[in-house]
């Protein structure tokens, strides 16, 4: 029963991911596509998180993690080129 | 080393000393030096010349590369020492007329000069007295090389240049191809040695590689000895000093080509082709060198002609003759022994007049200043020695009597005359043509010597023409073509004087066991031969009373070898060639390099995959594990995205999709439970993402801007090709795999890891317990990466300089 409802999850997560994708896709902007790409990030803890319970396992907690702070550092680093079209600034300005 | 190796290595040794000898002796001539040195080795090898039967053979061996069968062996027999004789002696000679030639010291390189031809010397030497192919070989190249740097001596001139380029592309060639043929020998016998090699002819007239081998060989053996069509490098090395064009190319040099090719008779004599090929070969040199060398109006000119016309003769005497090997009973063959007997002495004869007469062709240049038959004229009064000395030489050169050249064309009419009467080969039919074309060579034969003796020396004497006031030239000078001629009178006059000592021990080693009557005789009565001379005389005076008239045809008028234009259009040809073949395949576009590889990797697997029919889509589905319909979902995005990746405009788009598609892909290894892949995966791609925004960020501001892959259908195919390759390869590697009944390794580690290492994480205990070896590499290649970085970008060269 649990079975059947985490695969019925995980598809609908992965139509989530593929809607999002399109709008990494067609998004008319940058700021469009980074959003997208940060709900990626979530949806993909959620995703991984949903195989954990299938696979019965642990391993994946840092895998999590990981992507959790990926997506903020990622979504951080792509506002700030958005901005000012440098990631690291440079130590004298 | 017994004495003869010293003497094969004596002159290069001697030409190691001679730069200080002539930085320390600078008021004494280099020339004085070199002279003792072949004297006395022409002393030497008098020594071993006996008369009678009993000519011995020496053989001395020291080993160089014994484990490949290379021995410095030398081997002295009668060949070998006619031509150590030839080469000491006339050497000698040269040295001393050398001497004279280059009188000016001041301006003159002499240790070049001297050392070159001592180089050369030495390297003549090891080829007709050693015994073993590969040493020979390296004697042989070492010969094609002193020559180029002679020819080239005076390097500032362009044709110098010119024509030792051409002379060392067509000799080394010829001499690369002798090396594959000796290769093939050995492959045949298992022997580097001659001597070896003669004991098993039978053995190689069998083999299949019998005729490879003897073409190749042969074609070592007309290039150096200027055999049609390889005879054009003879006349563009006349750019060389006169005593390098006496010695080289007339006497030494241009008969290593026949002396393979007698050393190589009792190997291949017996075949038709060998006998074919040399006849041919030289029946067709003889006749085309001759009539190309009436319409030259350099002396130096028409004498290398003469040249190459005179090595055909000798060529086409070896090639009749070797019929004598093709029976078997010692009786009829004996009759055709004859013909190599003429070849052995018009070898000797023409080394003797052909010497003088470059060496009196280089006193008239000497004197006057130019080599111009046209310019020339009435030296006779001038230079009575010289011209004594021009009028034997040219005398025996027409073959006629008294002197040697006479006794040697007979041979030669006898010769090719028995060779019409020779019950094989089509002989009776097609053999006529020997006697028709000898006939017609000796009329031009006859007929530039008359021309070279009556332009030169009759006529009137033409001052304002001439750069010098013509004189006699210093005795010196004098003394070396003075001992030729005198030599070519007393062969001349006292042949059998040779017949013993030195051409039956020659016969003896280029037809081993045959029995011989050397006698030559002057008059034979009144025969066909004796008549063929008269004709000669006849026509080719004849010939040139109408010569005014002749002169202008246009015949006359073309003076270089039309066979020039052939290698000249070659040679350009092959540059402009290779340069074209080169612009096409080097665009220097990567893109181009890229598609290159990846045809030839498609074509290179696709036709493996072909050739052992390895296509097999037989997957066992059961054997793997079931597929969940998310996973389907994850890999169809996964492919559409991929798929998407080209068509995106944006440059910031792209970098964005690139980075979903790296976490599709830790997705993956999620779902088939690889933690530490996924992990290691989603920082990698992060961290690219990063790094393609910076690249990005630093594109040049003229090309910033939308980004528009062209698109190309080439590029499609080769991409898709690429794709469906590697694919067809995954499949039937994995349902082969399937089949092949072998079980995958990883129980070992599933059941070691806690035993062996302590840790429980597999991926980690392989990564650096059971292979750490690889760990530690690609930490080095991070390391190496890093510092690469690094050093893009804090090193910056300025334009101009080079790392």
């Amino acid at each position: 029963m649990l079975y059947t409802l985490a695969n019925i999850a995980l598809v609908i997560m992965a139509i989530s991911i593929a809607i999002l994708f399109i709008r990494v896709i067609i998004g008319p902007t940058l700021s469009d596509r980074v959003v997208a790409l940060d709900t990626i990030g979530i949806n993909l803890i959620g995703f991984i998180g949903i195989i954990m319970l299938i696979q019965n396992t642990l391993m994946y907690a840092e895998v999590i993690l990981v992507i959790a702070i990926l997506a903020f550092v990622g979504s951080i680093a792509l506002a700030k080129f958005i901005e000012g079209g440098v990631v690291i600034d440079r130590g004298d300005r | 080393m017994s004495l003869l190796h010293y003497l094969v290595l004596s002159p290069f040794i001697l030409a190691i000393f001679i730069p200080f000898l002539y930085k320390w002796f600078r008021n004494v001539h280099t020339g004085w030096f070199i002279l003792p040195l072949p004297v006395i080795l022409f002393g030497y090898l008098l020594t071993f010349v006996t008369t009678g039967q009993g000519m011995e053979v020496v053989e001395e061996t020291v080993p160089w590369v014994p484990s490949l069968g290379i021995n410095f062996t030398v081997y002295l027999d009668g060949l070998s020492l006619l031509f150590a004789l030839l080469i000491t002696g006339i050497g000698a000679l040269v040295v001393l007329y050398s001497i004279f030639y280059i009188a000016n010291k001041k301006d003159e390189p002499l240790n070049n000069f001297y050392v070159y031809l001592l180089m050369f010397m030495g390297a003549m030497l090891g080829v007709v007295l050693t015994d073993n192919l590969i040493v020979i070989y390296v004697f042989w190249e070492l010969t094609s090389l002193a020559s180029s740097l002679l020819i080239a001596y005076w390097f500032h001139k362009e044709k110098s240049r010119y024509g030792a380029q051409k002379s060392m592309l067509i000799t080394v060639s010829g001499g690369f191809a002798m090396l594959a043929g000796f290769s093939l020998l050995y492959v045949i016998t298992g022997t580097f040695s001659i001597q070896g090699i003669i004991e098993q002819s039978a053995q190689v007239i069998a083999s299949p590689l019998a005729v490879p081998a003897m073409l190749l060989v042969l074609a070592g053996a007309f290039t150096k000895s200027a055999q049609f069509p390889f005879h054009i490098w003879l006349p563009d090395a006349m750019e060389a000093p006169t005593p390098v064009s006496a010695y080289l190319h007339s006497a030494t040099m241009v008969k290593a080509g026949i002396y393979l090719v007698a050393r190589f008779t009792p190997v291949f004599g017996g075949m038709p082709e060998w006998f074919w090929i040399v006849s041919a070969a030289g029946i067709i040199t003889l006749t085309w060198g001759s009539i190309s060398a009436v319409r030259q109006k350099d002396l130096k000119a028409i004498l290398a002609f003469s040249t190459v016309s005179q090595l055909g003769l000798i060529m086409t005497l070896l090639g009749l003759g070797s019929a004598a090997l093709y029976f078997d009973v010692a009786n009829e063959g004996q009759y055709y022994t004859f013909a190599v007997m003429a070849a052995v002495f018009h070898l000797i004869n023409h080394a003797t007049f052909k010497g003088g007469l470059f060496m009196a062709v280089g006193i008239i240049d000497h004197e006057t200043g130019t080599r111009d038959i046209r310019k020339l004229g009435g030296l006779m009064s001038v230079m009575p020695i010289t011209f004594t000395i021009s009028l034997i030489g040219l005398a025996s050169m027409a073959g006629l009597p008294p002197f040697n050249g006479f006794l040697s064309k007979e041979m030669f009419f006898t010769g090719v005359l028995d060779a019409t009467e020779l019950p094989i080969f089509n002989m009776q039919t097609v053999g006529l043509m020997f006697p028709v074309l000898a006939w017609i060579a000796s009329i031009f034969t006859f007929l530039y010597c008359l021309i070279m003796l009556m332009k030169t020396f009759f006529g009137k004497y033409q001052p304002e023409k001439l750069e010098k006031e013509a004189h006699e030239a210093p005795i010196g000078m004098l003394i070396s073509p003075i001992i030729l001629i005198s030599l070519v009178v007393i062969i001349g006059f006292f042949p059998n004087i040779l017949a013993y000592t030195i051409i039956e021990p020659v016969m003896n080693s280029i037809l081993p066991g045959f029995t011989f009557e050397p006698n030559i005789y002057h008059w034979h009565g009144l025969n066909t031969e004796i008549f063929m001379t008269v004709g000669v005389i006849l026509f080719g005076s004849l010939i040139f009373m109408n010569l005014n008239r002749w002169q202008e045809t246009y015949f006359f008028l073309r003076e270089r070898d039309p066979l020039n234009q052939v290698y000249d259009k070659g040679l350009d040809g092959l540059i402009t060639g290779a340069q074209g073949i080169t612009n096409i395949q080097m665009t220097g576009l990567l893109r181009d390099y890229f598609a290159y590889m990846s045809v030839f990797m498609v074509g290179a697997l696709m036709f493996t995959m072909f050739w052992f029919d390895a296509f097999t889509f037989d997957v066992n589905f059961g054997m793997m594990g079931s597929i969940t319909p998310y996973a389907v979902i994850i890999i169809v995005l996964l492919a559409v995205v991929s798929l998407a990746l080209p068509f995106i405009q944006h440059r910031v788009s792209a970098i964005a999709v690139l980075g979903v598609v790296g976490f599709l892909i830790a997705l993956l290894f999620v779902n088939f439970r690889a933690p530490d892949l996924a992990l290691t995966q989603l920082l990698v791609e992060t961290v690219m993402v990063v790094l393609f925004l910076l690249c990005f960020y630093f594109l040049p501001e003229l090309k910033r801007g939308d980004f528009k892959p062209k698109f190309r259908w080439l590029n499609l195919v080769i991409s898709i090709s690429v794709g469906l390759t590697v694919s067809l390869i995954g499949i039937s590697a994995l349902s082969l795999s399937q089949t092949d009944g072998y079980e995958s390794i990883s129980m070992y580690f599933i059941e070691n890891t806690y035993e062996l290492t302590g840790g429980k994480n597999m991926v980690n205990m392989i990564l650096d317990d059971f292979r750490a070896l690889d760990t530690i590499l690609e930490v080095l290649v991070l390391g190496i990466a890093a510092l690469g970085v690094v050093a893009l970008i804090k090193l910056r060269f300025k334009g101009g300089e080079d790392v």
